[in-house]
């Protein structure tokens, strides 16, 4: 597996390094030593690589990623994962604010508690939380899934489009037009899948509560349900 | 922006490393705010004796008069040792009042950093890095430390813009964020007779901390009533004679990380300010929730 330490490379070197490795690279294990809380680690990657990050990361880590599966074995400073495409970031520590910004898909998983404004604008990426997240989770959220398996914090899901929201725990309060929806056989069919791909061993579909928009907010119109 | 670091011992073996570890800290966070720096040292009390921490923009001159002045003021009881801009001045707590009344009397144009039985606070214009050299912060002892670097938004750039302020004896307040109802709150502190050197937002948060503690509270009880009384976004880490503070506003995007040990406690803007602390990967570490006071006294 070869090693970017950066104790010896700067972060533009390693960036460039990792963004070299697109389809069809030889190298498709990389490991990344002491980021030390570095800001801006392993960013816009696009190709079908895995990057272990060994140890605590600061702003904007795996931002923009198309593909690439991003491992962070620390906790994960504010920004991560931000405007994700595609492939997987899992961070086994805690995450700060607006983890999985705007993100447009992919999977992010947090296995420890996520800050302020997790999913913040999320346009289609699916977020597992295996602890708590905190307020304004889910703000504006466009499309995608959030799945908390602890409590969200205050006005869950304020302003919220078609995401869906499914948490175990308790809701501190909902905000402004977010509402508690039935759980239905397509939604436990989902969450299965999400708690599955979001490495969630001890919670099963049927432990959440379902959570998303009551369409009073923005100009909702079922005729164009398909582009969430 | 502006960086913050704390760190507050409890294991008595690291006194002699606070300055070396606070000033590492600090220059970790200089891409956070390149305008000024300062830091705070709280060192063991030494039992009748205060101190005042002042600073001239003509250190030569004007400490070289003061030293002579402070032996007909304090009968050879104060001294006063220099330290680049700033100077050290000690005394018996009884003197003290006679060593200030003659300093405002010979030298009004000299600032007070800090006054208190432990406290000293270094601060100028520079970055982190020039800051802790000038002043040799790295050999300083101390039971507790607050640094910060400022990016400023609400005063001028000058020393007394320069963070921590402090606003009563072995308080101090550093502030990342900006206050909107400080000229208000201000004018109310006036009237209630609290006294203030700058138009800045932060020495309004200190100087409201100080009302609330003179008139009662503990240093977690004027953290908690700053949730009530100030409008804006705020990360405050605040220090006290034997506390250590930390409060974050209820919208918390102002970014703060805490880590404890069985041997210190540290803050920083960001973990990269804290990753060179002894034991920092066995220590729990984690983000102080909005709204929420943390505090701990020796």
């Amino acid at each position: 597996m070869p090693t970017l330490d950066m104790a010896a490379c700067s972060l533009r070197e390693l960036n460039a390094t990792l963004q070299q490795q697109t389809a069809g690279t030889n190298d498709a294990e990389w490991e990344v030593l002491n980021p030390r809380g570095s800001h801006a680690v392993a960013v816009g990657l696009d190709g079908p690589l895995t990057v272990s990050v060994r140890g605590s990361t600061g702003y904007y880590c795996a931002g923009m990623n198309k593909e690439a599966t991003i491992l962070i074995e620390g906790s994960a400073g504010p920004g991560v994962a931000e405007n994700m495409m595609s492939g997987k970031v899992v961070i086994d520590g805690d995450a700060s604010q607006y983890a999985g910004a705007t993100g447009r898909g992919g999977t992010l998983v947090v296995k420890g508690n996520a800050s302020s404004r997790c999913g913040i604008s999320m346009k289609g990426i699916d977020i597992i939380v295996h602890g708590n997240v905190g307020h304004m989770s889910a703000f504006m959220a466009q499309s995608g899934n959030l799945v908390v398996c602890g409590d969200a914090g205050d006005a869950l899901g304020d302003s919220l489009y078609e995401a869906r929201l499914f948490v175990k725990g308790a809701v501190k309060s909902l905000g402004a037009d977010c509402i508690e929806k039935e759980m239905r056989p397509e939604h436990l069919e989902l969450l299965a899948e999400l708690l599955e791909r979001g490495e969630v061993k001890d919670a099963r579909p049927e432990d959440f509560r379902r959570f998303g928009s009551a369409r009073q907010l923005y100009n909702f119109n079922i005729d164009n349900i398909d582009a969430y | 922006m502006c960086g913050i670091v704390g760190l507050f011992l409890k294991d008595e073996a690291l006194k002699p490393q606070l300055g070396d570890l606070l000033a590492d800290m600090l220059i970790t966070m200089t891409d956070r705010g390149p305008d000024s720096a300062g830091i705070a040292v709280y060192s063991d009390a030494d039992g009748a004796v205060s101190k005042i921490t002042i600073q001239s923009d003509r250190p030569d001159e004007d400490f070289s008069e003061i030293e002579i002045a402070l032996i007909e003021a304090a009968g050879g009881a104060a001294s006063l040792s220099r330290n680049d801009t700033h100077a050290v001045i000690t005394a018996p707590s009884d003197k003290m009042p006679l060593v200030e009344a003659h300093l405002a009397a010979s030298h009004p144009a000299l600032r007070v950093m800090s006054r208190g039985d432990v406290i000293e606070i270094y601060k100028e214009v520079g970055l982190p890095e020039q800051v802790v050299d000038r002043f040799g912060i790295r050999s300083m002892h101390g039971t507790h430390g607050i640094g910060h670097t400022r990016m400023a938004t609400e005063s001028a750039v000058t020393t007394m813009g320069a963070h921590p302020f402090s606003t009563a004896t072995d308080e101090c307040l550093v502030h990342n964020g900006s206050l909107s109802n400080h000229n208000s709150l201000r004018r109310r502190l006036v009237r209630e007779g609290m006294k203030f050197e700058t138009e800045n937002d932060t020495e309004v948060g200190a100087a409201y901390m100080t009302h609330r503690m003179q008139n009662g509270a503990n240093l977690g009880e004027a953290l908690e009533d700053c949730l009530s009384a100030l409008d804006g976004f705020y990360t405050f880490v605040v220090g006290t004679k034997r506390g250590f503070g930390v409060l974050r506003d209820p919208i918390a995007c102002k970014p703060a990380v805490l880590a404890e040990t069985d041997r210190y406690v540290a803050f920083g803007s960001e973990y990269r300010a804290l990753v060179n602390l002894p034991g920092i990967l066995d220590a729990r570490v984690w983000e102080p929730e909005p709204a929420t006071v943390y505090f701990w006294e020796h």
